[in-house]
């Protein structure tokens, strides 16, 4: 299969953009569970504003976050496509910078020593693009995530030791939610990286907070864990924007590696409750966009 | 727990009069400040032209579309989505703030801590909070961008909004000592070690 790579441009662009605009049916079941479940006044009228702001971003075709995040890319790439990598890479980042000027979006993306903003979205290694090949044949998938700062600036590592065990991993867990407290727009989806090495950890952090919410880690020690934690952190009460209640996340996602004998590696990354991701899918059927 | 409607700006004995989970609607004036306009105004001696005294603030840099200077953009801008950030970032610009502009209220999401709080209760502030990510929907209540000033930190400029039923917000952190961060920060950490227990985490 061939790719048209003024289309992934133009994908890129489109992507940025819907993502900022709807959110995933997923997550709008999720508001739903929690509605249900939330026993505080305070809680239950800050879900209610969360849910009329969906309400009103798709009635007024408007952003749902002001924050338009740090621009990600999730590229899949199946093994019957033909592409030339670098120009796809080209593609994605001139896709992005066009989405912010043409718009226009707030360019929250600024060069970190200098603070200088570009007014594109993009920088040095922004956005960033994550490539994999997945066993798949004429396939190709993009993922656009717009991470906010706000549950981006809650993101930890923690080196623990094999003596330490499992209860370090759940300890840091309850820890990072607790020290996160409203500062990370909860409800949220809390991503743990288990295992690797420190950069993978953190990595995986990453991808378990931006997964579907109804999915599962593929491992079942991880499932089992998920589940556990998923109950804990909603027992700590800090609640929907830290201002109290039971909803303080959707879910507690997690995503591991295998590591070294001597290392027990822990990484917390949460994603906000504007959970936010589009995605077009390249079939020989062509084009579709979805989530 | 009651309800005001604040016509911007305010005297201190209006901000004086608030307690924690009343609730607030602002109208006609409402400043814009982030991150770098602070950092600018506060460590880098840079001043601005707005008279902020007895006005609110909210932690925001906002998405604009340039347009051109009309009746309706008086500067150029018309606002595409505003929205507002984590306060905790800022916290060590609401004393100076207070003191040196004389502004009254701070909106915001996730709360301040104990050092703004106690600047609440010495000089007469109180903190809002907005729902964070309802961005879609505060955009509903801004009017129009009238000014702009700092302009070159372009998002993070010292904006003047025009707005129209602000909130309602809640009276989040007051200036009587009272913040409902601490008491639900207070309350998850005296829960923290039952829901280790509950994990089969060993003390």
């Amino acid at each position: 299969m061939q790719i048209d790579l003024k289309q992934v441009e133009e994908a890129a662009k489109e992507l940025y953009i819907r993502a900022l605009k709807r959110l995933p049916p997923d997550i709008k079941e999720g508001f739903t569970g929690l509605v249900r479940r939330e026993t505080s006044a305070t809680g239950q009228s800050v879900l209610a504003t969360m849910i009329r702001n969906i309400a009103v971003a798709e009635s007024t075709d408007n952003l749902l976050c002001q924050d338009t995040g740090l621009p990600i890319y999730n590229v899949e790439i199946g093994r019957a496509v033909q592409l030339d990598g670098f120009a796809l890479k080209q593609a994605i980042r001139k896709g992005c910078e066009r989405a912010t000027t043409e718009h226009p979006l707030r360019s929250s993306v600024v060069h970190p020593v200098t603070r200088k903003n570009e007014q594109t979205s993009c920088g040095p290694r922004v956005p960033v693009i994550n490539i994999d090949f997945v066993d798949a044949g004429e396939h190709l998938s993009i993922e656009m995530i717009p991470k906010g700062s706000g549950s981006e600036n809650n993101t930890f590592l923690h080196m623990a030791i094999p003596a330490d065990g499992i209860d370090a991993i759940k300890t840091f867990v309850i820890d990072c939610v607790l020290n996160a407290g409203g500062k990370t727009c909860p409800p949220t989806i809390v991503g743990v990286g288990v295992g690797g090495t420190g950069d993978l950890c953190v990595h995986l952090s990453k991808v378990a907070a931006t997964r579907a919410l109804g999915s599962r880690c593929s491992d079942p020690e991880g499932a089992k864990l998920e589940a556990q934690l998923t109950d804990a952190v909603n027992q700590l009460g800090v609640g929907p924007q830290g201002l109290g209640g039971d909803a303080t996340s959707f879910a507690v996602h997690i995503e591991l590696a295998a590591t070294h004998i001597t290392m027990n590696p822990v990484a917390v990354n949460m994603q906000c409750h504007s959970a936010r991701r589009a995605r077009a899918t390249w079939t020989p059927a062509g084009l579709e966009y979805g989530f | 727990m009651a309800h005001y409607d604040f016509h911007m700006p305010v005297t201190e004995a209006q901000v004086r009069a608030l307690k924690v989970n009343d609730t607030v609607t602002l109208h006609d004036t409402l400043y814009g400040i982030r991150d770098a306009t602070q950092i600018h105004m506060f460590d880098r001696g840079r001043t601005t032209k707005f008279d902020l005294r007895g006005h609110a603030v909210v932690h925001t840099a906002p998405n604009v579309r340039w347009v051109g200077e009309t009746a309706a953009a008086p500067v150029g801008y018309e606002p595409v989505c505003v929205g507002t950030t984590t306060s905790d970032r800022m916290e060590r610009f609401t004393r100076p703030l207070m003191e040196q502009y004389g502004v009254r209220i701070i909106i915001g999401k996730g709360g301040l801590r104990q050092g703004s709080l106690d600047a609440f209760r010495d000089l007469g502030g109180v903190y809002l909070a907005v729902i964070g990510g309802a961005a879609a929907l505060e955009t509903t209540w801004i009017e129009q961008i009238e000014d702009v000033d700092l302009h070159d930190l372009n998002p993070e400029s010292l904006w003047k909004f025009r707005i129209r039923g602000f909130g309602p917000l809640l009276v989040s952190m007051d200036s009587h000592g009272a913040s409902l961060y601490t008491d639900v920060n207070t309350q998850a950490r005296e829960r923290r070690a039952a829901v280790l227990a509950s994990l089969g985490v060993k003390g």
